[in-house]
């Protein structure tokens, strides 16, 4: 971009237009969220104990692994836009902002994969020893 | 970040933040990003760290036990419960608030005080009934 018009640098340094649709599926993912979590909270007060043998037992119930799994994308994806916006709003060197939000991308996809790889052993595998 | 380069015009600026009074709209909505931020952060690690001690066997998991009933683990999944109730009830607000509704000043104030109130009551009951053995 030269030293153009008003309107041709505006042109070239606008927004991305992906505004909305990062606010819509925050909110998407919140509702998500509001359900899911709720669920865990409940079962896990519900669980006779937090004993090993009572977590793997429950956990390896394809209705309970499911919605587990279910959970750990939704809230890491909810989180992951989340922090985006307060790196955004609070880091203001480019140099910082890009690395912060790189490592969060890193951070909520590594998390997610981890856990629910982790449900998925415990599902087929009945949490056996590694 | 979009940003005009700056011209010789004198354009006008908004109002720092420091020169605002506080209430209670901009405490809740701080509150939303430290509470979400918190729960980003530490929950979802600790949440983490409990499936995969979990899938590691009964030995990863007695360490993570070990850690989660100390008074340190009591005191961040209370910590923890409380950001969740918040995070949950302040975020009801926001979706009140997208459809274009509760902006009436006193209606504002009112739920911006009411809910930090419930959350602080919801936590309690929990981990009182928790600690009761009731549940």
């Amino acid at each position: 971009m030269g030293n153009g018009t008003s309107i041709g640098r505006v042109r070239g340094l606008g927004s991305a237009k992906s505004g909305t649709h990062h606010w819509i599926v925050q909110r998407f993912t919140a509702v998500g969220n509001l359900l899911l979590v709720l669920w865990f909270m409940v079962s896990l007060l519900h669980l006779s104990g937090l004993d090993h043998d009572s977590v793997v037992g429950w956990l390896k119930q394809p209705l309970a692994a499911v919605p587990m799994m279910l959970m750990l994308a939704n809230v890491f994806w909810h989180l992951r836009l989340g922090l985006q916006i307060v790196i955004e709003d609070y880091v203001h060197d480019d140099g910082l902002k890009f690395f912060a939000v790189l490592a969060l991308n890193f951070y909520a996809i590594g998390g997610a994969a981890l856990g629910i790889f982790a449900v998925a052993k415990i599902a087929f595998t009945g949490g056996a020893a590694a | 970040m979009a940003q005009a380069q700056k011209g010789a015009k004198n354009r006008p600026l908004s109002p720092h933040l420091s020169i605002w009074r506080w209430g209670p709209h901009m405490a809740i909505s701080i509150l939303h990003r430290i509470t979400g931020s918190g729960l980003a952060t530490i929950g979802m690690m600790g949440v983490v760290w409990w499936l995969v001690a979990a899938a590691s066997g009964p030995e990863a998991y007695a360490t993570f036990l070990s850690v989660a009933s100390s008074w340190f683990g009591y005191v961040i999944m209370i910590g923890l419960t409380w950001a969740f109730f918040q995070h949950l009830l302040s975020g009801l607000r926001h979706f009140v608030l997208d459809i274009g509704a509760g902006y009436e000043l006193q209606t504002n104030r009112t739920w911006s005080l009411m809910i930090p109130a419930l959350s602080i009551v919801i936590t309690a009951a929990v981990w009182l009934l928790i600690f009761a053995g009731r549940i």
